[in-house]
């Protein structure tokens, strides 16, 4: 029982594994350093996926094909060419268009709720899983087995009972 | 005339359901069988009437009757026969009387079929049903009319749309209607909406049990668990295809190069889908063991509610997204229904709570039951996840007053790792025995499984050395789950050979027949890791890249190489003016296949929609789009390439649930029932277990 429930804590702790993988893989990716030269269309595009049009509803910029969105992009361009990083031309999209040009929204400040609620639910739901499973064991071992079912006088089950009542009715 | 009989039938539609509501509870509950069964036929004229409501706008689709608002609205001259037929379910008006006859379909398939097993029940089934189709019923007749007809009336700026003629009005009637969102002329959303709508509405069946069940107080025969399983597999399927077809038309049309975006209506659809698979999973538990009987409720209440809700977010457009196409007064009505929808079941649900006693008790934390609770808990907190971000741009802009986007990269960051957890449980449950499981047998069956995935795994890793490690996980995962599930089959197969002396293909056949809703589940289990397969090269292997090139020259991406030969345009037959250019495919050197990607710009809707050049293979698509041009010559045209790898998977995985769902549902014969193994291993079961008792459990 013991070796049985050491391997059950391993099974959560390799899934609990899993969030911390997947968030160390999400900082990973290094944005590309902008070339003296005129920035490709790929190094364009990479900050672009990172942030939303700002008129477009749920659109992001590097796929938008309206006008406004080709301007925002060549504007990209020329902040990539004159030396920012992608961490200013974003923080300047969000100065002036607002906070909803970010397709990531930001883990401080109130959107932070957003990322802490899930995490929020699995811990709760953990425990929530493993106080239903220990009560449901807990009960089994505390009574004997023909206890767990209601008994009748007669000594058959409840659900027997009741199935025998069904039949007749039925008959009726 | 055909509109006016079409009105007519669906305002007597209208009175009808309400009688059906009215009068079969209170047949129910005052034990009148003609009442009962006065109801029962109303419900039946309720569904022929909407048929007829619904073939008379196909009928002025068809017809172009554009003195009807609704038709000169989605239909034009321009459009085929078939685009004007489909166009029943390309506006909003259309659409909700579509929902509304689709649910009045399910309900009276229902009361029409046997009621041996439910008699009891089936007044207040009708009840529940009947109640929801009375409001969508009402919504078509009073908000969304698709009747009425345009009016010019002096001193009014825009045309009054009414049904009736309003004071010195004067009917207007365009020579051409402005024609369906050209976005929606495609296979993919023709076909997704009434699949979605299917899905949707079929849901109904199993939540009007469960609160059928709820209002007799007759929880605890579990008979209705029984009667809605296919119910809610056959609404699952309908929603799964429902998802892949959209995920299939965004692909197709969008021109993003994806096929998933995590827009809000994309997760209004997948709620349902979470919580209704759980429930799937979660009435096997009630079945075997006469456990989560209260949780069922909840997921089938959820399920129903979020079906609701996701019908609220695209019918209404209240978060602003590419796929609302619409907006009305719908909103109130819809919100106060959902309101009371969830509210009213959650109260019978609380007040029933005593009388849902589980009835079995846990051997051990080692057991198939420990994996399903788990799982059940990881649906939920997905469906939580995606909720939440969906709706906290709203929660934002209420409390700071600023606006936000919640994109992609939280969704895929949050539910990732709980897909990948489910994945894992997914390999590993059909190992479990009910009850208890020692752990040397559990290694002894996990072992081949466990090692074939790493094998794959490091074969992976050295064909793409620059995977990161969660993707070397998935994929190690993947094969996982497809190793254990085909130990099954194998395991299956060869006792049959060795007891029954059966040939392999014959042995592998009657184990499935025999045991249709095991192995179809198998199935259905196939298809979703080919599906996480699209989904894991989607979020790991996908190429872009993006350049301007003059006629000749070539854009380089992977293997493979693109060389643009030229750029033209010239006018189609449906009212868009197109530009196309001639692009050639190279695979290491070698010519694969002649691209043509085109955008079409439609005039009258001014909407231009990108049709990508895809080379398409079982391994990768690549996808070509032109994204941009000087001018129709052949200098300085933009392409953006994207290499998709395993993306077909999904579609193909789309095919492999739907067989599954096929076996699994398909009926067994009569007073037979199914063998389930890890029952048969524990004699005291046929003790304690009601569910071992009863034939036919498996039908």
């Amino acid at each position: 029982m013991t070796r049985n429930r050491l391997l059950l804590l391993v099974l959560f702790a390799a899934m609990a594994s899993l969030f911390i993988t997947a968030k160390v893989y999400a900082q990973d990716p290094a944005p590309t350093p902008a070339s003296a030269t005129v920035p490709s269309d790929n190094e364009v595009n990479l900050v672009a996926k990172k942030l939303y049009c700002p008129v477009c509803p749920n659109t992001p910029l590097d796929v938008c094909e309206t006008q406004a969105c080709k301007d925002w992009r060549a504007q990209i361009r020329d902040q990539l060419a004159s030396g920012w990083t992608e961490k200013e031309v974003m923080d300047y999209f969000v100065t002036q268009y607002g906070e909803r040009v970010l397709a990531e929204p930001e883990r401080g400040g109130f959107t932070s709720l957003v990322w802490m609620l899930p995490l929020l639910i699995v811990a709760l739901g953990l425990v929530f899983v493993g106080l239903v499973l220990k009560s449901w064991r807990v009960s089994r071992l505390s009574r004997p087995l023909v206890q767990t079912e209601t008994q009748t006088g007669t000594g058959i089950s409840k659900q027997i009972l009741d199935k025998i009542e069904a039949e007749i009715r039925k008959v009726d | 005339m055909i509109p006016d009989i079409g009105l007519i039938a669906l305002i007597i539609a209208f009175g009808l359901s309400v009688y059906a509501t009215l009068l079969s509870v209170n047949g129910g509950m005052s034990k009148r069988p003609d009442w009962v069964a006065s109801a029962r036929n109303a419900v039946v004229a309720v569904f022929a009437l909407l048929t007829i409501s619904v073939l008379s706008v196909v009928y002025s689709l068809n017809a172009l009757d554009f003195s009807q608002a609704y038709v000169a609205d989605v239909s034009s001259r321009a459009m085929s026969p078939f685009l004007r037929i489909t166009a029943l379910w390309g506006g909003q008006q259309g659409s909700v009387l579509f929902w509304a006859w689709l649910m009045a379909g399910f309900v009276a398939v229902v009361v029409i079929r046997k009621w041996d097993a439910d008699r009891e029940l089936m007044p207040y089934v009708m009840f529940v049903a009947m109640l929801t189709t009375t409001f969508f019923v009402g919504v078509v007749v009073f908000i969304t009319n698709p009747f009425t007809k345009m009016w010019l009336v002096p001193g009014a700026q825009d045309l009054v749309i009414a049904i009736f003629q309003p004071l010195n009005g004067q009917q207007y009637i365009p020579a051409d209607g402005s024609g369906l969102n050209p976005l929606l002329r495609h296979f993919g959303m023709i076909g997704h909406p009434p699949t979605t709508y299917l899905g949707f509405t079929g849901f109904v069946i199993p939540f009007s049990f469960a609160i059928a069940a709820l209002m007799k107080n007759d929880t605890a025969s579990d008979q209705w668990i029984r009667t809605v399983r296919r119910w809610s597999l056959v609404a699952w399927i309908f929603l799964s295809i429902g998802l892949i077809l959209g995920g299939r038309w965004a692909y197709d049309v969008l021109g993003w190069g994806g096929f998933w975006g995590w827009d809000p209506v994309e997760n209004a659809m997948l709620m349902p889908w979470l919580t209704g698979t759980a429930f799937l999973h979660s009435v096997m538990m009630t079945e075997k063991r006469g456990m989560l009987k209260k949780w069922n409720i909840l997921l089938i209440i959820l399920t129903y509610s979020l079906s609701l809700f996701g019908t609220f977010i695209t019918r209404t457009g209240v978060i602003g997204s590419v796929h609302a196409f619409s907006k009305t007064a719908l909103g109130p009505a819809f919100l106060i229904f959902i309101s009371i929808t969830f509210l009213g079941a959650m109260t019978l649900l609380m007040m029933r709570w005593s009388s849902l006693k589980a009835e079995h008790e846990l051997e051990s934390l080692f057991s198939r039951e420990a994996a399903f609770v788990l799982q059940n808990m990881l649906f939920l907190a997905i469906t939580i996840a995606v909720l939440w971000g969906t709706v906290f741009p709203l929660i934002t802009e209420l409390f700071t007053n600023t606006k936000i986007t919640v994109g992609p990269p939280y969704f895929k960051k949050v539910t990732g790792p709980m897909f990948l957890a489910l994945i894992t449980l997914m390999g590993i449950t059909p190992m479990l025995a009910w009850r208890k499981q020692t752990l040397n047998k559990l290694l002894s069956r996990l072992a081949v499984p466990l090692a074939g995935a790493l094998i794959t795994a490091i074969a992976w890793a050295l064909l793409n050395p620059k995977s990161p490690a969660i993707s070397l996980f998935s994929i190690a995962m993947a094969a996982f789950v497809t190793l254990s599930i085909l130990a099954e089959f194998w395991r299956g197969t060869r006792i049959r050979m060795s007891t029954r002396g059966e040939n392999p293909l014959t042995a592998l056949l009657k184990l499935v027949v025999n045991n249709r809703r095991r192995f179809g589940g198998y199935i259905i289990h196939l298809g979703v890791i080919m599906i996480a397969l699209g989904f894991i090269g989607d979020a790991f292997y996908k190429l872009e890249t993006q350049g301007t090139l003059s006629a000749g020259e070539s854009l380089t991406i992977g293997q493979y190489s693109l060389r643009f030969d030229g750029l033209e345009g010239y006018m189609g037959s449906d009212g868009r003016e197109i530009v196309e250019a001639s692009t050639v495919l190279f695979k290491d050197g070698k010519q694969v296949k002649v691209l043509n990607p085109r955008r079409d710009y439609f005039v009258v809707q001014q909407q231009p929609v990108s049709i990508a050049g895809v080379y398409s293979t079982p391994g990768e698509d690549v996808y070509v789009l032109l994204v941009g041009w000087e001018s129709i010559s052949n200098q300085n045209t933009t392409f953006k390439i994207y290499v998709n790898p395993l993306i077909n998977w999904v579609w193909i995985g789309g095919f492999v649930l739907a067989l599954g769902v096929l076996i699994g549902t398909w009926s067994q014969a009569r007073g037979r029932s199914e063998a389930t193994y890890s029952l048969k291993n524990q004699p005291e079961d046929v003790a304690t277990s009601g569910s071992v008792v009863v034939p036919g459990i498996g039908d």
